[in-house]
């Protein structure tokens, strides 16, 4: 069993959300790195929770990204995978993208590959339909739980209102999200192993990106907030009604 | 080459989202001087002819009950007959939870490129550029499109549906439906409530109320408000409410017309997946609370004082 798990660097939760150059770029200077946590605390640690039930499962880990990311990859590799993959090109465009994770994933004959749900910086959800797509093999998104019974998978996910329970046989693609498995943190001895575990190299394959970031915008502040006094909540509920028009 | 608009269906009942998309379809119809025309798959119960009165002229509809539940690859494949077959040149999609499953295939099918999220219609006076969220609400980025057809995904409560024209003609495609790879073994919906995901108000709740036997007060609010329920992730973490009601960066994120946050103290974090709400209530005994900088209206107090007042005056109406 191999399974597959794309891994996206992106700021910290806390980073300060600025641009420079006339509003082109994400302004990088102070931001701290972390590896996108839908990647991390449900793709990546479900991979190593099936791999910790049968031994013979390997992980490989991808991301596309330039020599800044190997600190990502080290960090993911702490927590579990057995080798990596990065594909040295730097994009935002989610098909060129998954071109490149798809011609990855080519080569190894996976069973399994798992995308978080979405990055938390562009958010576009995109990677994993995509991915399989080009592989042409069913995608199940937003995936809260995960069980493997030889070769089919039993996968709930996420539904307006609810929750649906679908099965489907390997190989395929899951986006993962919180339910899949919890945050762990990796011990010394995962970080020891992983300076040595193997990190390939490879260079993008052609593939053209249909969209590109023209600019960036910050929504306006808000203009204030409008006190209540604790002892008159009707006066919030009547201003909803008439001033907000919302209820 | 009209604009094709996916009409999202689940239950046989026509998508809360589906008007909305069918709007921005029809608005940037307009800008591109062609028609609108609709999509849909599997069986509905209700009048289809009757969603023309939001702007498509035109539905293509395949009847077929196999398609009540969709497979993402069994759609994509559909669609992209459909768009062949009309020669669409723009797709839209809501970007709700199928948008998600079907709109990305389809790009990577037909090559077109996709901006996921959108808030706006696009920018058509160089290229076309479409506004997205990224940042987790945190700011917009302008995309261009460069290729020939374009999907473009649009955020649930974004886009206001508009109604204004009449019945739309609905017209059966006929399409090479393969069999889906994927199977629902089972569906569990909880009766009663409103989908987060769609819902216009939001009643949402933190820590500050201890545990979770004080969710009553919070629920009737929300039964009286119309509203659905939401938590921080440090209330689903401690398995006080479901995962399904986490909002914020790591959750779902939501831009309801109203979201009450009540004894939630607004980190980053959470603030992440809220703050495109349009009113923004705070209710917290912390006047230093972070989340009176992101609100519209507050309360300084105690949720358990609060609250139920709010609950009479909100059945008072
Ligand atoms: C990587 C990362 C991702 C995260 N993602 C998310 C996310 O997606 N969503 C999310 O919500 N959090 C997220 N968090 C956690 C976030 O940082 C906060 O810890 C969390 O939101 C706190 O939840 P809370 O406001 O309910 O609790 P607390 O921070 O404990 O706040 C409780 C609030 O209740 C108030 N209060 C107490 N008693 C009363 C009372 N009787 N009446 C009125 N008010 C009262 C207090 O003044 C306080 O403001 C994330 C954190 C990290 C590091």
């Amino acid at each position: 069993m191999k399974i597959l798990v794309c891994i996206s660097k992106t700021p910290d939760t806390t980073a300060k959300i600025a641009f420079t150059d006339n509003n082109t770029k994400f302004a990088e200077a102070g931001v701290q790195w972390i590896i996108n946590p839908y990647d991390e605390w449900y793709a990546l640690v479900r991979a190593i929770e099936l791999k910790e039930k049968d031994p013979s499962v390997v992980i490989h880990l991808i991301t596309v990204g330039t020599a800044d990311v190997e600190p990502i990859i080290r960090k993911a590799l702490a927590l579990g995978g057995d080798e990596a993959f990065r594909v040295n090109a730097s994009s935002h465009d989610s098909f060129f993208i998954s071109s490149q994770i798809a011609e990855i994933a080519k080569q190894g004959n996976y069973d399994l590959i798992f995308t978080g749900k979405e990055t938390i910086d562009y958010n576009s959800s995109s990677v994993g339909g995509m991915v399989a797509e080009l592989l042409d093999l069913p995608y199940i998104s937003l995936a809260t739980k995960f069980e493997l019974n030889g070769a089919t998978a039993t996968v709930t996910r996420e539904i307006e209102g609810g929750e649906e329970v679908v099965e489907a046989s390997l190989p395929l693609v899951v986006s993962c999200q919180k339910g899949m498995a919890e945050q762990r943190i990796p011990n010394m001895k995962g970080i020891m192993g992983a300076r040595t575990k193997p990190l390939k190299v490879s260079d993008p394959v052609n593939a053209e990106a249909p969209t590109s970031i023209i600019s960036f915008e910050t929504p306006p502040p808000k203009a204030g907030v409008k006190l209540i006094p604790a002892d008159n909540p009707a006066e919030l509920i009547r201003l909803l009604r008439e001033e907000a028009k919302v209820i | 080459m009209p604009v094709l608009i996916f009409l999202d269906q689940s239950d046989n009942t026509i998508k809360k989202t589906t008007p909305e998309v069918i709007t921005y379809g029809a608005k940037l119809a307009a800008q591109l001087g062609i028609t609108a025309e609709g999509i849909l798959l599997g069986t509905v119960s209700s009048d289809i002819a009757a969603l023309g009165k939001y702007g498509v002229t035109k539905i293509h509809h395949v009847n077929d009950e196999k398609l009540n539940h969709p497979d993402g690859q069994v759609y994509t494949q559909i669609i992209a007959q459909a768009v062949d077959a009309i020669g669409a040149k723009v797709i839209v999609f809501s970007n709700n939870l199928h948008g998600k499953a079907i709109a990305p295939r389809l790009a990577a099918k037909l090559k077109a490129g996709l901006v996921s999220g959108a808030v706006a219609l696009p920018d058509m006076s160089n290229g076309f550029v479409v506004k997205k969220t990224v940042f987790s609400g945190k700011a917009f980025a302008n995309i261009s499109v460069n290729t020939g057809i374009k999907i473009i995904s649009v955020n649930p409560n974004a886009f206001q549906a508009e109604a204004s024209g009449g019945a739309a003609e609905v017209v059966p495609f006929n399409a090479t439906i393969n069999a889906a790879k994927t199977k629902v073994v089972s569906v569990n919906k909880i009766k009663g409530e409103i989908p987060l995901s769609e819902a216009e108000r939001v009643v949402s709740a933190g820590r500050g109320l201890k545990g979770p036997e004080n969710w009553k007060m919070i629920e009737e609010l929300a039964s009286v408000l119309h509203a659905a329920t939401a938590c921080s992730r440090a209330v689903a973490d401690a398995g006080w409410r479901p995962h399904h009601e986490h909002v914020g960066q790591t959750g779902l994120a939501i831009a309801p017309n109203l979201y009450m946050a009540i004894a939630i103290s607004g980190a980053i974090q959470h603030l992440a997946g809220v703050n495109r709400s349009k009113v923004i209530v705070v209710i917290n005994k912390d006047p230093e609370a972070p989340f009176f900088k992101a609100a519209d209206y507050g309360i300084v107090g105690d949720a358990f004082e609060v609250v139920p007042k709010l609950i009479e005056a909100a059945k008072a109406l």
